[in-house]
């Protein structure tokens, strides 16, 4: 029953968010912050992340070639493909749960039990758009962030690949190259802007109602991760269904 | 002026607030007093409009709060100034942004006459050269002054105070309350004080009301404190045995 009541008021705080909209000129600063914070503040965890996890696929797909009927540039093939697919899009977004995800429900969190909420409330402010709108539009540039992990995954494989004798430059890229469908990269756009949706408004929402002091501020933080998670994962499966199965 | 007129407030079934009626007058300084548990927060967020009451009504000037639209309600608390427990002052943001803050948010003011207004009411509140603080550098006195600053940027009708001087030495609990009370005079507004502090009850007590699980148990100024006979207002005013003797003492002279 908890859990029908929380969707159902998640769904109410959708509806607020989009409500009485605050002065433009604050919300641009807001937003300008909250890019910063989200969006530029995670590149750094994002490249090493994607870096090193596209070298550990080109490496784990070398050392499984053992056939030698099967050509070497598949090392390419198969790091772009699990790059491309998932990684970048999903994997990257359950990271950024961990980071963003408890960056926002902590920080709004924090601004519930400081009673700051409060305060914006009793001045008439809509709280809802002022706290969560930001949020959605900043993580709107969300898939840029997934084309550079795209970007530095398979630089990261070719590195490893050719590095450490894999295989050559010109087979890891040929491999790069091969059967490219060009969909697959308006797919993995789709899943991140929903997911960078969720991202914004499933940590919102556990911070936003979250009610004790700083020790419920710790807890919403672990319970926001645990569900974006499971819903990043739910999402995934249901759109990997409608557009590619 | 605000009526607040037999209200009922209820938590899972427990009522909080039992039929409680009042007067808060303007230029007046107000206080809800009562111990820990006694309902007054919940009395103070009704007037604020964060809690509905589940029956009785609030007038601000004559409006019903009660009946009032979103939108009426948003213009109502404009008008209004709020000086939080833990002083709410937006932490990501200096003194002076804090104090910006609603006049950017509801003014067409433009940057220089936001910024007049805001060094007027900091000189006001003793809080020159903090500026470009951040909330976290300063003391607790410091921050309710910051608060006190914003709640009065926008000349509000209404000033509500919850608990200003917890957490703070008794010297400056009394500049705090002194500058409450200045301020309500100057600015001739409604305040309403909620408070167990002793010493601001005698300090600056015009007019006081005294909540008990729930109930309006006694109304009066501090000049009636020491007349009246309510055994449980007696009780709470003078908790400690060597007050009652005090007591004893002063009446028999």
């Amino acid at each position: 029953m908890k859990i029908i009541k929380n969707i159902g008021s998640y769904f109410l705080m959708l509806l607020k968010v989009f409500g009485k909209f605050t002065k433009w000129n604050v919300l641009k600063s807001l937003i300008f912050k909250d890019i910063e914070v989200l969006i530029i503040g995670s590149l750094g965890i994002v490249s090493v992340i994607s870096f090193f996890v596209g070298g550990v696929v080109a490496i784990q797909t070398a050392l499984n070639l053992t056939n030698p009927l099967i050509p070497r540039n598949l090392i390419g093939y198969a790091t772009r493909q699990s790059i491309i697919l998932e990684f970048a899009p999903t994997f990257m977004s359950i990271i950024m749960a961990g980071k963003v995800g408890s960056y926002i429900t902590s920080s709004i969190g924090t601004m519930r039990v400081t009673e700051q909420i409060d305060a914006l409330e009793v001045m008439g402010i809509n709280t809802y758009n002022y706290l969560i709108f930001p949020k959605i539009i900043a993580l709107l540039l969300y898939p840029f962030v997934i084309t550079f992990s795209m970007f530095l995954g398979i630089l990261g494989g070719y590195i490893a690949s050719v590095s450490g004798g894999l295989c050559s430059s010109a087979v890891f890229i040929e491999g790069v190259q091969i059967d490219f469908i060009p969909f697959h990269i308006q797919y993995a756009f789709i899943k991140t802007t929903l997911f960078s949706f969720l991202l914004a408004t499933i940590p919102a929402f556990h911070g936003y109602y979250l009610k004790g002091g700083a020790l419920q501020v710790g807890k919403a933080s672990t319970v926001s991760f645990v569900w974006t998670s499971v819903v990043i994962i739910l999402a995934n499966f249901i759109i990997t269904q409608l557009i590619l199965a | 002026m605000i009526k607040v007129n037999s209200i009922y407030k209820l938590f899972d079934r427990t009522t909080v607030l039992k039929n409680i009626s009042a007067e808060f007058e303007k230029g007046k300084t107000n206080l809800i007093i009562g111990q820990s548990g006694s309902g007054k927060t919940v009395l103070l967020k009704c007037l604020l409009g964060l809690h509905t009451p589940e029956k009785g009504k609030i007038f601000f000037d004559n409006n019903s709060l009660t009946d009032m639209k979103e939108k009426e309600r948003r213009k109502l608390r404009q008008e209004m100034g709020i000086v939080f427990q833990g002083s709410a002052l937006f932490d990501s943001m200096s003194v002076e942004e804090n104090i910006m803050f609603p006049m950017k948010m509801f003014t067409n003011k433009n940057d220089d006459e936001i910024l007049d207004r805001a060094n007027e009411v900091i000189k006001r509140v003793n809080l020159t050269n903090s500026n470009d603080k951040m909330p976290s550098e300063l003391s607790g006195g410091m921050q309710k002054r910051v608060a006190i600053a914003r709640a009065i940027v926008m000349n509000p009708k209404f000033l509500f105070c919850d608990e200003p001087n917890s957490g703070l030495d008794p010297k400056t609990s009394i500049l705090i309350d002194n500058l409450i009370n200045e301020i309500t005079k100057e600015y001739n507004i409604t305040t309403v004080i909620n408070t167990h502090d002793m010493n601001s009850v005698m300090e600056i007590g015009e007019n006081i009301i005294f909540l008990q699980n729930g109930i309006k148990e006694w109304e009066g100024s501090n000049q009636d404190i020491f007349k009246t006979e309510n055994k449980s207002f007696i009780d709470f005013v003078y908790s400690s045995e060597i007050l009652k003797k005090a007591r004893k003492a002063l009446k028999n002279k």
